[in-house]
C-alpha cells in the first residue's frame, strides 16, 4: 500500500488535503474558517485533478511548431476540468463570504452555533 | 432530425438567458418573463414528450459538433422528458401559488432577482435531467443550489439567513463528495460521459481491476447527493431551510430541488456504474437503512413539532426516506416506486406549503398549531388544499400517496430479505404520518363556536387556483396511475 | 359519575384526544393535595433547619453551573475536537485506501489517456483552430460546461447582490449612509505614494490582461485569468482613487449591460453552434490560420465575452462587499 502510495504522491497530498478541507468544513464552528477549509478541499480536488493529467516528460499542451503527436503532451482534459471547477469554487466562496457578511452585521459573530442560538431567541 | 428534438437543449439556454435577462428588469416585467418562461418550458417539455412516446425510443442530441466520446450531449427519453414536464408544472403552480408572498416578504427592488434564481434553478434541473455528461451535472448541480441559495435567503430574516448558511454548508459537502468521486471515475475509466463510462465500468467489473476504487467511487457519489437531498443522517439543514422561507421558495426546494439531485442519483446508478454493479456492492442497502432509518425519525420529529411549517418540512425527511429505501431495494420494481413516489411527493408537497401558507395568513401569520383552531373555515380552499395533501401523504386511497405506498409493498414482494423490515417500517411510518396529519386536519376543522370571521387577509384568485389544480394533480395521479407507472416502467427500460 | 371522570381523564384515549387537540396535559389535581398537606407538617419545623439545605443545593448548582460554564464547556470543546481529528483521519484513511489502488502518476497507459485525449491532441488544431488545445476543449468541444460556468458566476454574483446590495431607491435608507459613512474610513486621502504607483500599474496591469483575454486561444489564459487580471486593475484603481472616480465609467448599470450584452451573445452564439452541430448543418464561422489572433471561430469573441463578464463580476463583488453598491 505503501509504494503505491509513494508512486502516486501528487494524489495522496491532495487526499490528505482533501481529508483537512472537509473536516474543518463539517466541524469547525467558525464561519470564516469553514469557508478556509472549503478552499482547502476544492483546490486538493483541483490538485488530484492536475495530477492525474500529467504524463512525466511531456509538454504542456499548446501546439508547438506544430508538432500534433499524442507523445509530446499531456492530458489535456482534467487542465480542462481544473479551469471549469476553479471558477465554480470562486463563486460558491463569494456567495459563503456575502453570507457570513450578513450574519456577522446581524449578530455580531462568527459562531456557527452561537448565532444559530441568537436567531431562534430573536424569533421568540 | 425533426424541430421537436431540439426543444430540450434550447429550453435550457432560454432558461439561462431569461435568467439573466430578469435581472436588468423591473419587477413586474421580470415576473412576466419568468412565468412566461415556465409555461414556455412546460409546452416544449409536454412537445417533446409526446415525441419520445410516439418513437418509442430516447435519442441523444450532440451539443456541437463533435459524436460522443469527444463532445458533449444530452439525453431525451419518456421519463426524462415526463420529468422535465412534471418540474415545469409544480414550479409554475408553486410560483402562482406565492405570489402574494412573494410580494410581501421581498424588497421591492431585489424581486427581480428572485426571478432570476426561478429561471435559473429551472435551467438547471432541466439540465440535470437531461444531461448525458458527468461533468456537466456537476456545474449544473452547483448552479442548483447556488440559486436555491438564493431563494432561500431572499427573504433576509435573520431565521432564513441562518438556514440558507446551513444549507451552503451541507450542500458544498455533498457537492466536495461528488466533485472527488467524479475526478476517481475520470481517472479509472478515462470518460466523463456517461454511456462511455459505464461502457468502461462494466468491463473494469468483469474483469475485476479497480474493484476496490469502484466501491468507494459509489459511496462517494451516492453520499454526495444523499446529503444534498436530505437523506436522514444529513438532514438538519432542511426544517430551518424550508421552515423559514417564502412558501414558494419552501415549495420548490422541497419538491423539486432535492428531487433534482434524486433523478441525478438513479440516472449514475442506471446508466454511469450499472445497475448489477451497483446492486452487487451492496451500496443499495446502506440506502435502505438510511431511508428506513429516515422515515421514521422524520416522523418522529414532526410528530414533536408545533409550528405547521417546520411540522410539514419535518415531513419531507420522512418522505425522501421513502424514495431512498425505493432505491435501496434493488430491484426495478423498487426503483419504479421511488420514481413514482417523486412525482407523488412533488405534488403532494407543494401542495402543503402553499395551502399551509394560506391558513396562516388567514389566522393572522400565526404559526403555532395551537391558533390553528378553525382556520379551515377562514380559508376554504386552502384547508381543502391542506387536506388533500395531508390525505395523500398518509396514503389514503384516491390520493397519490396510496398508490405509491402501494407501490413499495409491492415493490418489496421481490427482493425476500428486504420485504419483512419495509413492510413493518411502512406501516410504522403511515400511523405517524396519520397521527400528524390528521391530527392537524382535525384542528383546522374544528369549529371555534364563534360565528367564521372573514380571512384578515385575501390571498387571491392565482392561490386558488394553482392550490386547485396541484390538488386535481395528485388526485389524477391517484386514481389514473396506470398510465403513469407503465411511463416509468418504459421509461426505465429506457433509461439503461 | 365524578369518580368516572376522573377515571377518563386519566386513560389514554383522552390523553390521546387532548394530543390530536394539541392541548397541554391538565394539571393533575391529587398530586397538589398532597403537597399543601406536606407544607403543613413543614411548617411545624423551624425554618433555620432548612437554611443549611438550601445553601448546599445553591452550592451544589453553582457548581454544576459553574462546570457547565468552565470545565464543562472546555471538556466538550476538546473532545469536539479529538472527534473531528478522528472524523479527519477516518475520511482521509479511507480515501487513501482508494487512491493507493488507483492507477500511478505519471504514467502515459492510464486509462485516462485514451483516444478522448489523443483526439483532442491530434485533430484539435485542425478542428476548432485553436493553438490552445485546453482553450479549444472548453470552448468547443465541451462548450456546454464552459456555458453553465459562466453563469455559475453569473448566479453567485446575483446571490451576493441579493445579500449585500442596499437599496438605493428608498427614501431615508439609514443603513445606506451608514455603509456610505462607513466607507470613508476606507476611502484613500490622497495617498500620494499609492496614487503615483497605481497610475503606473494600472494600466500596465489592465493591457496585461486584455493581452490574455485576446491570446487565449494562442498561449495559456483565456477569459477567466485575463478577466481575473483586469478586475484585479480596477480594484487597485478603485482602492488608490475612490469611488467618486470610479463611477465616472462604472456603476452598476454599466455591470448589468455588459453582463447582459456578454452573457446574451455567448448563449446566442452557442446556441447556433450546438444547433449546427446537432441537425448535421455546416457552421459558417471561418476558422481561420491557426496562431493569427483573428482566428479559431467563435473562440476568439467567446473568450472577450467572459472576460468582460469576469472582469465586472470581480469588481462587482469587492464593490458591494465593501460599501453595498457600485
Amino acid at each position: 500500500m505503501f509504494t503505491a502510495l509513494w508512486n502516486n504522491v501528487e494524489a495522496t497530498v491532495a487526499i490528505i488535503l482533501f481529508g483537512i478541507g472537509f473536516t474543518n468544513l463539517m466541524l469547525n464552528r467558525n464561519m470564516i474558517k469553514k469557508i478556509i477549509g472549503f478552499d482547502i478541499m476544492d483546490s486538493a480536488i483541483y490538485l488530484f485533478l492536475a495530477a492525474k493529467g500529467y504524463i512525466k516528460g511531456r509538454q504542456a499542451p499548446i501546439v508547438v511548431n506544430g508538432i500534433q503527436d499524442v507523445e509530446a503532451y499531456i492530458n489535456p482534459v482534467p487542465a480542462g476540468l481544473v479551469l471549469t471547477g476553479i471558477v465554480v469554487s470562486v463563486s460558491v466562496s463569494a456567495l459563503m463570504l456575502a453570507l457570513t457578511i450578513r450574519l456577522y452585521r446581524r449578530y455580531h459573530t462568527l459562531d456557527i452555533d452561537e448565532i444559530t442560538m441568537l436567531s431562534r431567541k430573536e424569533e421568540k | 432530425m425533426e424541430f421537436v428534438q431540439n426543444l430540450p437543449f434550447f429550453g435550457i439556454v432560454l432558461a439561462l438567458f431569461s435568467g439573466v435577462l430578469c435581472s436588468i428588469l423591473k419587477r413586474k416585467l421580470a415576473r412576466a418573463v419568468c412565468l412566461g418562461l415556465v409555461m414556455a418550458e412546460l409546452i416544449a417539455s409536454f412537445l417533446v414528450l409526446l415525441f419520445v412516446l410516439r418513437t418509442g425510443e430516447s435519442y441523444v442530441y450532440m451539443m456541437g459538433h463533435f459524436p460522443a466520446p469527444w463532445g458533449n450531449e444530452i439525453r431525451v427519453g419518456i421519463l426524462e422528458a415526463f420529468t422535465a414536464l412534471f418540474f415545469c408544472a409544480i414550479m409554475l403552480l408553486s410560483i402562482l401559488g406565492g405570489l402574494k408572498h412573494i410580494e410581501e416578504d421581498l424588497e421591492e427592488s431585489k424581486e427581480n432577482l428572485f426571478y432570476t434564481m426561478i429561471c435559473l434553478l429551472l435551467s438547471s434541473l432541466l439540465a440535470l435531467v437531461y444531461t448525458n455528461d458527468l461533468f456537466t451535472a456537476y456545474v449544473f448541480v452547483e448552479i442548483n443550489t447556488i440559486s436555491a441559495c438564493g431563494l432561500i435567503v431572499i427573504r433576509q430574516t435573520g431565521r432564513s439567513l441562518v438556514g440558507g448558511v446551513k444549507y451552503m454548508i451541507m450542500s458544498l459537502l455533498g457537492s466536495g463528495l461528488f466533485l472527488i468521486g467524479l475526478c476517481m471515475i475520470y481517472d479509472i475509466t478515462g470518460h466523463l460521459l456517461m454511456s462511455n463510462i459505464k461502457e468502461s465500468i462494466t468491463e473494469l467489473a468483469a474483469t475485476g481491476e479497480y474493484a476496490e476504487p469502484l466501491t468507494i467511487i459509489i459511496a462517494l457519489v451516492s453520499v454526495g447527493l444523499a446529503i444534498k437531498s436530505a437523506l436522514f443522517p444529513f438532514h438538519s439543514w432542511l426544517p430551518d431551510t424550508y421552515g423559514f422561507s417564502t412558501p414558494a421558495s419552501s415549495a420548490i426546494m422541497s419538491s423539486l430541488v432535492s428531487k433534482g439531485y434524486i433523478f441525478l442519483l438513479i440516472k449514475i446508478i442506471y446508466r454511469v456504474i450499472g445497475f448489477d454493479v451497483i446492486v452487487s456492492n451492496r451500496i443499495t442497502n446502506v440506502l435502505f437503512v438510511f431511508g428506513l432509518a429516515g422515515m421514521i425519525i422524520g416522523s418522529l420529529n414532526a410528530l414533536k413539532e408545533r409550528d405547521i411549517r417546520r411540522m410539514v418540512a419535518y415531513s419531507s425527511v420522512a418522505q425522501i426516506g421513502y424514495i431512498y429505501m425505493g432505491i435501496g431495494l434493488g430491484t426495478v420494481y423498487g426503483m419504479a416506486a421511488a420514481l413514482f413516489h417523486i412525482y407523488s411527493h412533488a405534488s403532494g408537497k407543494s401542495l402543503l406549503f402553499i395551502a399551509q401558507s394560506g391558513l396562516t395568513d388567514a389566522n393572522g401569520g400565526k404559526k403555532s398549531l395551537l391558533d390553528m383552531k378553525g382556520v379551515g373555515f377562514r380559508n376554504k380552499i386552502a384547508g381543502l388544499g391542506f387536506t388533500v395533501g395531508s390525505l395523500s401523504m398518509v396514503g389514503i386511497p384516491l390520493f397519490a400517496g396510496f398508490i405509491s405506498k402501494y407501490n413499495f409493498a409491492t415493490a418489496s414482494m421481490y427482493s425476500p430479505h428486504k420485504m419483512l423490515a419495509t413492510l413493518i417500517v411502512l406501516a410504522i411510518s403511515t400511523v405517524l404520518n396519520a397521527m400528524y396529519f390528521l391530527r392537524t386536519v382535525i384542528r383546522i376543522y374544528t369549529p371555534t363556536g364563534e360565528a367564521a370571521k372573514p380571512a384578515e387577509s385575501k390571498t387571491g384568485p392565482s392561490f386558488a387556483v394553482a392550490v386547485a389544480v396541484m390538488a386535481l394533480i395528485n388526485i389524477a395521479i391517484g386514481t389514473c396511475s396506470g398510465p403513469v407507472m407503465e411511463m416509468i416502467e418504459r421509461g426505465l427500460w429506457m433509461f439503461s | 359519575m365524578s369518580k368516572l371522570r376522573k377515571d377518563y381523564e386519566t386513560t389514554l384515549w383522552y390523553r390521546l384526544l387532548c394530543f390530536v387537540n394539541g392541548e397541554e396535559k391538565p394539571q393533575e389535581e391529587p398530586e397538589e393535595q398532597v403537597r399543601v398537606e406536606e407544607d403543613k407538617t413543614i411548617a411545624i419545623v423551624p425554618e433555620d433547619i432548612w437554611a443549611p439545605v438550601e445553601e448546599d443545593k445553591r452550592q451544589l448548582y453553582d457548581m454544576y453551573r459553574h462546570w457547565t460554564l468552565g470545565r464543562g464547556m472546555k471538556l466538550f470543546h476538546r473532545l469536539y475536537a479529538v472527534f473531528a481529528v478522528f472524523i479527519c483521519a477516518v475520511i482521509i484513511g479511507t480515501l487513501l485506501y482508494t487512491v493507493s489502488y488507483l492507477p500511478s502518476f505519471g504514467d502515459a497507459h492510464n486509462p485516462d489517456n485514451n483516444e478522448v485525449a489523443a483526439r483532442y491532441i491530434e485533430k484539435g488544431l485542425q478542428e476548432t483552430g485553436a493553438v490552445n488545445i485546453v482553450t479549444g476543449m472548453i470552448l468547443d468541444y465541451r462548450a456546454f460546461d464552459t456555458l453553465g460556468e459562466s453563469h455559475v458566476l453569473f448566479v453567485a454574483a446575483a446571490a451576493v447582490m441579493i445579500l449585500l446590495r442596499l437599496d438605493k431607491g428608498k427614501k431615508g435608507n439609514q443603513a445606506q449612509a451608514a455603509a456610505e459613512e462607513n466607507d470613508r474610513i476606507y476611502e484613500p486621502k490622497n495617498d500620494a505614494i499609492l496614487q503615483k504607483v497605481a497610475k503606473v500599474l494600472v494600466p500596465p496591469i489592465i493591457i496585461f490582461g486584455i493581452y490574455v483575454i485576446l491570446n487565449g486561444h494562442l498561449s495559456p489564459g483565456g477569459g477567466f485569468s485575463g478577466g481575473a487580471i483586469i478586475g484585479a486593475g480596477l480594484i487597485l484603481y478603485l482602492n488608490a482613487f475612490g469611488f467618486a472616480k470610479t463611477e465616472r465609467f462604472f456603476t452598476y448599470k454599466t455591470y448589468k449591460r455588459i453582463s447582459i450584452a456578454a452573457l446574451g451573445f455567448y448563449a446566442l452564439s452557442k446556441s447556433y453552434s450546438f444547433y449546427t452541430g446537432a441537425n448535421h448543418l455546416e457552421s459558417f464561422i471561418p476558422k481561420g490560420t491557426p496562431g493569427a489572433i483573428l482566428s479559431s471561430g467563435l473562440i476568439l469573441p467567446l473568450n472577450i465575452c467572459v472576460g468582460m463578464v469576469v472582469a465586472c463580476t470581480m469588481y462587482g463583488f469587492y464593490a458591494v462587499f465593501r460599501k453595498g453598491g457600485m
